[in-house]
């Protein structure tokens, strides 16, 4: 869309007159950040809240996935990979940017992949990599261990971190602590699962929803869409980012994470555990599940005090109500995840201004 | 984390395409979507095509705005999202 496109949507958005207070949620966490970045969400009508979901992987990973993988790397030969978003995320005593200074063999890569090649590589050494994010990140994680298999690298194996999306939104509609009147879904998470998984929320709760793209157009796009269904009382999932978001998602992609995965339970910072939320291995791949390989006992974990991760990830607050925000708490200083992660929402509120 | 980028199928060789974005050149995974074709824009995340952008439906997006104007009934910049 060409700038002139944009600014008329744009106007459009800023002058719509809503008849009630509404609070619509966003479901992920580059959302969060997009919102802030590309100023739309300074163009919300009065009366429009946006609320923050639980779309942030690394802040919905709890405390004793970070404790466990710090724990597996003291176990000699162990070099631990990981998505960069990952290391300086505070642990229950430390976290893998601190252990690092302390001999911590670490390497930060882009793709699961540069982990197997990693390992590929190191034969002396145990290339362990933490396999976090959602349904969007969970397929290439999957192909990384049939990679592994079919390649018969012994030394390569992944924590499952891993959570899928649609249980915790329900877990969110049935606590019934936040009021919500509809979501933005997120956009990549749906190319791979489609719009099915997300029916229950429309049908079952009465929510309407809109699946997002990311660019300022896409977000007002979605938003004016939310707002539509929402006034005229149109409970249903709609595609607002067609281009790269397919009603039936992306079928290989599934196919793939599910001959490597089966869903478990879940542990989730501040919504706790949420059944079928998390991707376990299968039987058949159990030799690359570090969990498995590295059998450590790690201390047990606990909070950082003061820090209000768990109700932020619940909607229940904005990140500016909690007293360390700006304070005790900053992207250099980080209390809790959501301020480390580029796509948390106290580290979005920091950088952008609160608005 | 789920941030995924645009980019440009340049060559397909197996279960790998060389992608370009901005004059970068990568290689990247197609298992997933493995019918990408020189010339096709895809997105990549984590170093595997997710997804083909379809030209068509990015059209899709601008009608939907033609449609939402037309029953604004304005240009747009006033009114209710239900378009009275
Ligand atoms: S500002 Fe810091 S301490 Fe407070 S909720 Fe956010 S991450 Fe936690």
């Amino acid at each position: 869309m060409d700038d002139d496109g944009i600014k008329s949507q744009a106007g459009a958005l800023r002058s719509l007159r809503l008849e009630r207070e509404l609070r619509i949620m966003e479901v992920c966490g580059t959302h969060t950040t997009e919102f802030f970045r590309t100023g739309v969400r300074g163009l919300f009508p009065e009366k429009l809240s946006l609320i923050d979901g639980p779309g942030c992987p690394v802040c919905v990973t709890p405390n004793d996935y970070l404790d466990r993988a710090i724990e597996i790397s003291h176990v000699h030969g162990v070099i631990v990979a990981t998505f960069g978003d990952m290391v300086k995320v505070p642990s229950s005593y430390s976290s893998l940017g601190r252990e690092r200074a302390g001999g911590l063999s670490l390497e930060v890569v882009y793709s699961p992949l540069d982990a197997l090649e990693l390992a590929a590589a190191r034969p002396e050494n145990q290339v362990v990599f933490l396999s976090v994010g959602f349904e969007t990140t969970a397929p290439t994680e999957a192909a990384t261990v049939l990679a592994a298999a079919e390649r018969g690298i012994k030394n390569f194996s992944i924590l499952c971190g891993n959570k899928l999306t649609p249980p915790a939104v329900k877990a969110l509609l049935d606590s019934g602590e936040t009021a919500i009147d509809g979501f933005i879904l997120p956009g990549h998470v749906s190319a791979i699962t489609g719009l099915d998984p997300w029916r229950f929320a429309a049908e079952d709760y009465g929510k309407p929803c809109v699946v997002a793209g990311f660019e300022a157009g896409d977000l007002i796009l979605g938003v004016v869409t939310l707002l539509r269904m929402i006034d005229e009382g149109r409970n249903a999932v709609k595609n607002a980012y067609r281009r790269a978001v397919r009603d039936d998602g992306n079928v290989r992609a599934r196919e793939i994470m599910y001959r490597v995965f089966e869903a478990c339970e879940a542990n989730w910072r501040g919504l706790g555990i949420i059944p079928g939320s998390g991707l376990a291995l299968r039987e058949e791949y159990f030799e690359f599940d570090a969990e498995k390989r590295f059998p450590v006992t790690p201390p047990p974990a606990r909070e950082h005090a003061g820090c209000r991760c768990g109700e932020l990830l619940r909607g229940l607050i904005a990140p500016t109500d909690c007293g360390l925000f700006g304070k005790a708490c900053t992207p250099e200083n980080a209390v809790g995840p959501c301020m480390v992660s580029s796509e948390g929402p106290c580290s979005a509120y920091y950088l952008y201004g609160g608005l | 984390m789920c941030l995924a980028v645009p980019m440009t199928i340049k060559r397909v060789e197996g279960n790998r395409a060389l992608a370009e974005a901005y004059g970068v050149e990568r290689f990247v995974n197609i298992v997933m979507m493995p019918e990408v074709s020189v010339g096709d824009r895809v997105i990549i995340h984590a170093g595997f095509v997710i997804e083909r952008l379809d030209p068509e439906s990015a059209r899709e997006m601008e009608a939907a705005w033609d449609e939402y104007h037309r029953a604004l009934g304005d240009d747009g910049t006033t009114g209710r999202p239900d378009g009275e």
